[in-house]
């Protein structure tokens, strides 16, 4: 096996970079792909919580750096999805206790032996996000259809196109098809056309969303909500799968119609 | 697509704003120019090209304009009128 080594990452704290990771990794695990999901976020560890594996934490990705546990003893093996795994980050610690070298021989170690690697990359530009992006075959940058989230996922694509990670792909998560409609919001055109980036899903604003985190459940496993399948066509776009895009504004209404005439090489 | 939205939705809407705004500190923040600086620049420039030419002062417009892929200092300055004409 030869892994690819995929980071989710944003520069903003709070767009879905956590849920987005939890969620593609199940994705791609129930898909029959061997799946580990690495938690960068060292010091602020959140990624056991919404895979829900929470109580089976005994080692760390600072004790495998350090020497004190071994790779297969640290890894925590989901309860539900066979082939996926969690590997969490240290609670205690900050993120000087990784270096982006370590992180690079970690994604070495891990490549043998699965098929996606999957790390989430902690908020910011600084040293954790170094990390995280250090070891990555392919970055993918979490974004909300807002301002302040655009504009730091813009500086996440110029740093990840100088360290010649780039240009990496967007997700628009947590995008509003109503506000969209009547004008509120940043359609997801809008960004793109903004941002000068290729598209890999766009997540709609789903309740389901909570739910499944106040549970430990990942959301693409329930095929009722629409957020579980956006990430599950994710999963399914990374896998090489020519999967079109939900157009979620469009499909009822005159806007819906107008905007398919309009897009640039879209059908009407 | 905004436009068309604002010409069937009534009033101007909140999404269209923001990607002005959006378009707008982008170029900026790329450039790594503020607006403080970029008033800087354009003040220096109408001192140079004073020196050469009689330039129309108050016209002059300096400004970053970006498409998806290239950024360009715009510069527009026009020349005095001419006492001189032919």
């Amino acid at each position: 096996m030869t892994a690819t080594i995929i980071t989710i990452t944003s520069g903003k704290g709070g767009v879905g970079k956590t849920t987005a990771t939890a969620n593609i990794g199940a994705a791609l695990a129930s898909m029959g792909r061997r799946v580990v999901c690495i938690d960068a976020d060292i010091g602020l560890r959140n990624l056991d919580v919404v895979m829900g594996l929470e109580n089976r934490i005994v080692y760390d990705l600072v004790d495998i750096v350090e020497g004190r546990a071994k790779l297969r003893q640290a890894m925590i093996k989901d309860k539900r999805i066979p082939e996926l795994y969690l590997i969490p980050a240290a609670q205690t610690r900050d993120k000087t206790a990784v270096s982006p070298g370590d992180m690079i021989r970690l994604g070495d170690e891990l490549r043998e032996e699965f098929d996606y690697v999957l790390i989430d990359s902690p908020a910011g530009i600084e040293r954790g996000f170094r990390n995280a992006i250090a070891p990555a075959d392919v970055v993918l940058i979490v974004t909300n259809p807002e301002v302040s989230s655009v504009r730091d996922a813009d500086r996440i694509i110029g740093l990840i196109e100088a360290e010649s990670k780039g240009p990496g792909k967007l997700i628009v998560n947590r995008i509003k098809p109503e506000m969209v409609k009547r004008g509120d919001m940043l359609d997801t055109v809008d960004i793109l056309d903004v941002l000068a980036i290729d598209l890999i899903g766009v997540v709609p604003e789903d309740e389901g969303v909570v739910v499944a985190s106040n549970q430990g459940n990942p959301v693409s496993q329930n095929k009722d909500s629409r957020a579980g399948r956006a990430f599950h066509n994710i999963a399914r776009r990374l896998e090489g799968e020519d999967v079109p895009f939900e157009t979620l504004e469009a499909g009822d209404g005159f806007f819906g119609k107008l905007s398919r005439l309009m897009r640039p090489g879209g059908q009407a | 697509m905004s436009f068309l939205r604002r010409l069937v939705g009534g009033p101007d809407r909140s999404a269209s704003a923001a990607k002005e705004r959006l378009q707008l500190v982008l170029v900026h923040d790329r450039a790594d120019l503020t607006q403080a600086e970029l008033a800087d620049l354009k003040d220096e420039i109408i001192e140079v090209i004073s020196r050469y030419v009689a330039i129309d002062r108050g016209g002059v417009e300096i400004a970053l304009t970006n498409d998806r892929y290239e950024q360009r200092l715009v510069a527009d300055i026009p020349l005095a009128q001419s006492r001189q004409r032919r």
